[in-house]
């Protein structure tokens, strides 16, 4: 356990290292990444050795503040979370110095470094707390510390607009998990999880309501996901890819981690959590269909992929909730499993767009194309990272998606009509999903790398240095790995299910095993795939050998000097999608088209807002203003009646006291 | 392992270009024509793989991998099917997800390398393509749900085992509801008529063939042999849910071939006496398979 203290301990000495840095972007970038990789490297050791040795360690000191006390444990459940945290963080740090280089002398780098290192600690910190007051301190260092990677880039207006959503936002959230933790500690007396009961009945289904708008507005649950596409896309992206990645993830460990207080759950929460599975992937992909800009698009992913995510944690507390141990087994080995997968793909996506952002100067993928022949390393990570998300076999992304299906295959069927909800949910809505995904990553993909340059953008670019290189390689790889040896990797998640089902350890372990012979055959068919890729690339090769091979223009009916403006943009691409699902998407147009026989000039323009931020966010935020405005008269600027507004209060606390 | 399990891949591999074939003669017939000899895949494909390639200067090794993958897939995917009394090579609980994932992946390098030709017309067939297989993989994988759930099996070749007059007469409807979704996305994923019409000349309505425009030589070769075998292998699991088995393995195996060439005939039927739909129009026909699915489901879950 000292390990892991020290861990946490080098992380926050690395940050404050770089902020003393300042404005010496060398210094800082060291110390800055140097204490994330280290700190990262000792503290998942202990990790690790939970998860494979089931020994959970644990350290408390006593506090002063009522109920408080420093008590920090890494059980299994803890460690399932924090190995991705910690590697996806160290692994970004990495490129964060490659990344930031560009800004070294324009920008105070001491201070980027210095709340990404306290956005690791938070992170860590809120996964290892034991004690609901820490727990909550810790949720809003990890809260707090973004809002300054968001507005980085603090000149321009949209990433001062997007830093003040997401302060809105998570602060909302805030509100629900401070109710939901004061509930519970009112309950037993105490703030340490050790000593929390389980709750049951009427209490506990609202402590689940509350769980479910607190911690679902970080992870990004439809409709309170609004804060998510504007974050994301305005933080440097090594820190959007630890937002995306990991952060997230952490509004579902606290939901997991709530509802082990919570005692037997009823199948309504698992149908809740479905719905809300299917609807915020499905609608997710959707909005990242219609958009433009290539890390917003990315952010939309994230809200789809917590999607997949809830529905796995929605057939586990199926599961739990109708005796099954298929269910609960595979719907929570689905659920970390892809969690992990998650971190792995959209981490790299997300450095592979500020690869981009970097190497060509922009996100806009309407005026990008043919950059696989200026930045090949870039394209061939970003293509694996498109492969692992759209859930395609062979790669990590199509395992996790597999053991969620395979659940609700196995034993979801079996309990009559009133399961057709959550079958059609998980079925129909993991396929509608995986269909778009594709649809989705083929467009960003395609139109961003392949094809020719359709601006000056795309036509300079240049492939990026190696600091940045080498994080995307790597997670690559680990993609690929995790689909190699996901027979090997569910096992792990033993304890862990265990802990979070109440099913014996040799239950799971027997479920697990049979998850893992499946999933080995899987392996077996995808090296079969590749082995023949490579066989018939062979083939074609001896075939063509000898053989007349030309280079001509492509086909275009005879028409022989296209421009590159003339290929298929993404819109394009994505419109007749965007056509169909127009009644969620709701997409702006204002378009001039081209009239008469020599048409001068025409226009498109597409636009699609959020449309729960839309109708339903900014209605309610300008009726709260105006309600608020009403009170203006309160706040006019005398001091010595706001002394007196002070007193008052005080007289008015000690009188209740007193009754 | 089993010598006979090699010979339904074999078979498959063998006799699937037949298809084209057999559809081509279908339509000559209606149209009163002599039409291209049976076997007039056969000679294209091999035609093809004894050409020189011709590549556009714009794509990359995206658009040499393509055609590479889209043939592997059929092949890795034809070990998971079994035909007729024959089980497949690989089974295995869930088996049928794999199938059609791996359906996805043979997609996904279909259209990029459409994309990497940087031309309109290919990017407005990839943009099709995308589209109507986003809705026809929920119908597909509802269906096969619900004939998981009455076969009481989880691996094609316990699903496709062919149904018994008791199963016919319990689940009869949800079977034949389940056929006719899977027939749609048969059409579908076939690029066939209502959806698509192969033999069209004009760029701008094709969707499958407007991809491979660029293709030439041993390229086309592949493309071209791994539609037929995709085609085979849907054909199977229609004739798989509906075809009963009568024990034998030889007349199994005879029937099963003998109803894929059926249903090649029924496609030609289909065809010639249908118009393609509206581009605009085959989100609805597809929603009518998801509809039909979910049906299904309904029903066996009763």
């Amino acid at each position: 356990m000292s390990l892991f203290i020290w861990g946490l301990i080098i992380i926050f000495a690395g940050g404050l290292a770089s902020l003393i840095s300042g404005r010496r972007s060398g210094l800082a970038c060291v110390f800055g990444a140097l204490g994330a990789v280290a700190g990262s490297i000792a503290a998942v050791i202990p990790a690790f050795k939970v998860l494979l040795h089931g020994i959970t360690e644990s350290f408390r000191l006593n506090w002063s503040i009522p109920f408080g006390s420093f008590f920090v444990q890494v059980d299994p459940l803890s460690a399932v979370f924090l190995i991705p945290i910690l590697g996806l963080s160290a692994i970004a740090a990495i490129y964060g110095v490659g990344y930031l280089w560009a800004y070294r002398g324009k920008k105070n780098l001491g201070v980027a470094w210095f709340f990404y290192d306290l956005l690791l600690l938070g992170m860590v910190l809120v996964v290892a707390a034991k004690n609901g007051i820490l727990f909550l301190l810790a949720w809003e260092l990890m809260s707090l510390a973004p809002f300054f990677l968001i507005i980085f880039d603090d000149e321009k207006e949209k990433a001062r607009d997007a830093g003040w959503t997401y302060l809105v936002a998570t602060h909302i959230g805030m509100v629900f998990l401070l109710i939901f933790f004061l509930i519970l500690g009112g309950q037993n007396g105490s703030m340490d999880f050790d000593k929390i009961g389980v709750i049951d009945g009427l209490t506990a289904s609202f402590l689940f309501v509350l769980a479910i708008v607190g911690f679902g507005t970080k992870a990004g649950f439809m409709p309170l996901h609004v804060w998510l596409p504007e974050a994301h896309p305005a933080a440097p992206s090594h820190a959007s890819a630890v937002m995306s990645g990991v952060m997230i993830k952490i509004g579902i460990y606290g939901l997991i981690r709530a509802m082990t207080f919570l005692g037997h759950p009823p199948i309504w929460w698992a149908w809740i959590l479905i719905g809300i599975g299917a609807s915020s992937g499905v609608v997710g992909v959707l909005f990242a269909l219609a958009q433009h800009d290539l890390k917003r698009l990315l952010a939309y992913h994230s809200v789809e992929n917590i999607g997949i995510i809830t529905l796995g944690l929605g057939i586990g507390v199926l599961g739990i909730s109708t005796g099954s141990p298929t269910l609960a087994v595979f719907g929570f080995g689905g659920c970390f499993f892809h969690i992990i997968n998650h971190a792995i793909f959209k981490g790299l996506l997300f450095l592979g767009a500020g690869a981009v952002l970097h190497g060509s100067g922009t996100l806009a993928i309407d005026h990008l194309g043919g950059l696989i022949k200026r930045m090949p390393w870039t394209a061939v990570t970003f293509l694996t990272g498109a492969i692992a998300i759209s859930g395609l076999p062979p790669l990590n992304g199509f395992a996790s998606e597999f053991l969620i299906y395979l659940g609700v295959f196995k034993d979801g069927m079996s309990h009559g009509l009133v399961n057709i909800i959550p079958v059609l949910g998980v079925i129909g809505g993991l396929a509608l999903i995986g269909g778009l995904a594709a649809a989705c990553f083929t467009k960003a993909f395609g139109i961003v790398f392949l094809g020719q340059p359709r601006s000056k953008h795309s036509q300079q670019a240049h492939e990026v240095n190696f600091a940045m290189l080498l994080p995307m390689v790597t997670l690559a790889i680990l993609c690929v790995l995790m689909g190699v040896f996901s027979p090997f990797i569910i096992r792990v998640f033993r304890a862990a299910i265990s802990n979070v089902t109440l099913l014996p350890q040799e239950v799971v372990q027997g479920q697990l095993n049979a998850g893992s012979s499946i999933l080995s055959n899987v392996v077996i068919v995808s090296v079969l795939l590749v082995a023949l890729i490579c066989g018939l690339a062979l083939l074609r090769k001896w075939l063509l050998s000898g053989r007349s091979v030309e280079q001509i223009e492509t086909w275009g009916c005879g028409y022989a000097c296209p421009t590159a403006r003339m290929q298929y943009t993404a819109s394009s691409f994505a419109q007749p999608l965007v056509a169909l699902f127009r009644l969620f998407l709701q997409t702006n147009s204002r378009d001039l088209p081209p009239k008469g026989i020599f048409p001068d000039r025409a226009f498109l323009k597409t636009d699609t807002a959020d449309t729960s931020s839309k109708y339903l966010y900014q209605p309610l935020f300008k009726w709260i203003g105006f309600m608020l405005s009403k009170l203006q008269w309160i706040q006019h600027g005398r001091l010595q009646l706001y002394v007196l507004y002070i007193a008052l209060t005080l007289l008015m606390l000690l009188i209740w006291k007193a009754l | 392992m089993h010598i006979e399990k090699i010979i339904n891949p074999l078979l498959t591999l063998v006799l699937a270009p037949l298809l084209f074939g057999i559809i081509y003669r279908t339509k000559a017939v209606f149209a009163g024509r002599t039409g291209q000899p049976l076997l007039q895949s056969y000679y294209d494909i091999w035609k093809l793989f004894c050409k020189g390639a011709v590549y556009s200067k714009t794509t990359s090794w995206i658009f040499r991998l393509g055609p590479i993958v889209g043939f592997a897939v059929v092949v890795a995917a034809a070990t998971l099917m079994p035909l007729g009394g024959l089980p497949a090579i690989v089974a295995f609980d869930g088996d049928f997800i794999l199938f059609a994932y791996l359906f996805g992946l043979m997609r996904f390098f279909t259209v990029l390398p459409a994309l990497d030709t940087g031309s309109s017309f290919e990017g407005m067939g990839a943009s099709r393509e995308v589209m109507f297989s986003a809705l026809a993989e929920p119908a597909f994988l509802v269906g096969l749900a619900a004939i998981s759930k009455q076969t009481h099996s989880l691996s094609l070749t316990g699903m496709l085992a062919g149904p018994d007059t008791a199963l016919w007469s319990q689940i009869g409807p949800a079977l034949l509801l389940v056929a006719f979704s899977v027939f749609i996305v048969f059409l579908a994923e076939n690029s066939r008529m209502p959806v698509d019409d192969p033999n069209t000349h004009l760029e701008l309505t094709m969707i499958h063939e407007v991809m491979v425009l660029d293709n030439s030589g041993p390229d086309l070769g592949f493309i071209t042999y791994a539609a037929t075998i995709k085609m085979w292998l849907l054909g199977t699991v229609l004739v798989g849910i509906l075809v009963p088995h009568n024990g034998n393995v030889w007349i199994d195996i005879s029937t099963a071939v003998g109803a894929i060439f059926m249903l090649a005939m029924l496609v030609g039927v289909v065809e010639s006496s249908m118009a393609r739909l509206k581009l605009l129009h085959v989100p609805q026909f597809l929603l009518i398979a998801n509809a039909l699915s979910i049906l299904a489901l309904i029903l066996v879950l009763r």
